[in-house]
């Protein structure tokens, strides 16, 4: 299906990143910054907000990884162009320069001292322009190798394990084969199975590395958990699909990772690859925060699958669901790009259900919606650390 | 058909890949990784995506899926019984 030889249309950015949308972006950097944001892209057609309710009185790591995200969002090369709009002109400034680093277009807005109004006519100038600029950028022919593809599963039951996460570690195989660049995560859902992954990494340095961000997160379950995550680790919906325990959740997980490619490096939460390869990044298993973090690593196409039904999407990268749970296809269908089910019937072979995948995701990356696209799922979820000052 | 599927021939429990399983009826089980079918009885209905047990098991065992522990029975099950939080826990947390 795929080989070093084949080809995308994608946006080549000013920093040599290929994207496969053309996003012009309205940027808040914190809660009461939404409504002007919201304002914008209400008044310039074709310019998407994203609306979040975080950025005030955060510190330390905690507001480190919120600019981190922020700018990471902005500098992702599916965004064609950003405007930045905060309630102050300090940290509005400090997440431009973070983005203007890639070599985009991008301009920021403070609303203090100057009003919603005022703030909301210049941004709609600004955006107007970036917009109208933005749609001259043309399609062109780039590598399969500058595609990066990340994955995180939802709503999961033990239909994933069997077929949907199966199907995305089959073309993780072929996609790690032709030199891509793959994150995968979750952390505390490899919860039974990290034993799996330290055998996969690369060198033990990896697998070192790998076990601080496992242990690490599973400290933070240890000290806030109360008599055990039932409900939370697997969800109610987990098991109300047949999942059973954190172990079987995360052998199915696992899945997703394929037979053969070899975790090259450990990221931290938004954290930006160094080069191509398996990278595994600490995050939350909460699918919207999970897929936020995948987008500003620069990560410009995902790979979703689920059991029961999740119906997630993000503002900037394309979320293609898999599904090999034959009533959540028949009941949910406008949800799944990619039906697995006949996986589980032996009438295809892993490697057929891989290659399907693998066609979507280059129909994909030429241009083709997705469902999530589609049906105007724009998740944009920003992790937090601890509580505010 | 394929009704239930394992990983592993050491699998102690399979999953309902079909809706309505029945008690009483006689199902096919297919080993994914050797590519084998077995026939199984269930003794209760098995929504699909559940559980059912291949083997008898007492309380404190270890239940086997992926070929791999995925947690401890919690009450007795029999073979062809469904497999769930009723009876299994996780060894974690």
């Amino acid at each position: 299906m795929i080989s070093t030889k084949t080809t995308f249309w994608g946006y080549r950015r000013e920093n040599g990143r290929v994207g496969v949308r053309n996003h012009v972006i309205v940027l808040p950097v914190d809660d009461l910054s939404n409504a002007a944001a919201e304002a914008v892209a209400h008044n310039i057609k074709g310019v998407m907000a994203l609306p979040h309710p975080y950025g005030r009185l955060q510190f330390g790591a905690d507001l480190d990884l919120h600019f981190r995200t922020l700018i990471g969002t902005g500098c992702n090369p599916n965004v064609a162009a950003v405007v930045v709009i905060g309630i102050e002109d300090g940290w509005t400034q400090q997440v431009v320069e973070g983005i203007a680093k890639s070599g985009k277009p991008v301009v920021g807005f403070g609303i203090e001292q100057h009003g919603d109004h005022d703030t909301i006519m210049r941004a709609s100038k600004a955006a107007r322009e970036l917009l109208q600029a933005a749609s001259e950028k043309h399609r062109v022919e780039c590598p399969i190798s500058e595609l990066w593809v990340s994955t995180k599963c939802g709503e999961s039951d033990t239909t994933s394990g069997c077929g949907a996460n199966p199907t995305v570690g089959n073309a993780f195989d072929k996609l790690y084969e032709v030199g891509a660049t793959l994150v995968f995560g979750e952390t505390t859902e490899i919860t039974g199975g990290e034993d799996v992954i330290v055998k996969r990494c690369r060198t033990p340095k990896v697998a070192e590395d790998f076990m601080v961000m496992f242990n690490r997160y599973q400290d933070v379950v240890n000290r806030h958990k109360t008599s055990d995550l039932s409900d939370s680790q697997p969800t109610k919906g987990n098991i109300l699909g047949g999942l059973t325990t954190i172990e079987e959740k995360a052998m199915g997980n696992i899945q997703k990772i394929g037979k053969k490619c070899l975790v090259d490096g450990v990221l931290d939460k938004a954290e930006i690859p160094g080069g191509p390869g398996l990278w595994f990044m600490d995050s939350s298993s909460a699918a919207a925060e999970m897929v936020t973090l995948c987008a500003a690593a620069g990560f410009a196409v995902h790979f979703f699958p689920t059991g029961q039904g999740n119906v997630i999407g993000n503002p900037i990268v394309p979320v293609i669901k898999i599904c090999a749970n034959p009533r959540t296809v028949r009941t949910m269908s406008e949800h799944i790009d990619v039906d697995s089910c006949a996986l589980l019937q032996r009438d295809m072979v892993l490697d057929q259900a891989g290659d399907k995948l693998l066609d979507m995701m280059m129909r994909t990356a030429n241009g083709r919606l997705t469902a999530a696209e589609a049906l105007g799922h724009r998740e944009f979820v920003l992790t937090r650390l601890y509580e505010s000052a | 058909m394929i009704h239930f599927v394992l990983h592993e021939a050491k699998d102690t429990v399979a999953v309902a890949v079909v809706e309505g399983i029945k008690a009483g009826a006689t199902l096919t089980a297919w080993i994914m990784d050797d590519d084998k079918q077995v026939q199984v009885t269930a003794l209760q209905d098995i929504p699909i995506g559940h559980k059912i047990a291949l083997k008898d098991m007492s309380t404190g065992d270890t239940v086997f899926k992926y070929g791999t522990d995925i947690g401890r029975v919690i009450a007795p099950i029999k073979t062809g019984e469904h497999a769930h939080v009723h009876n299994i826990k996780t060894k974690r947390w």
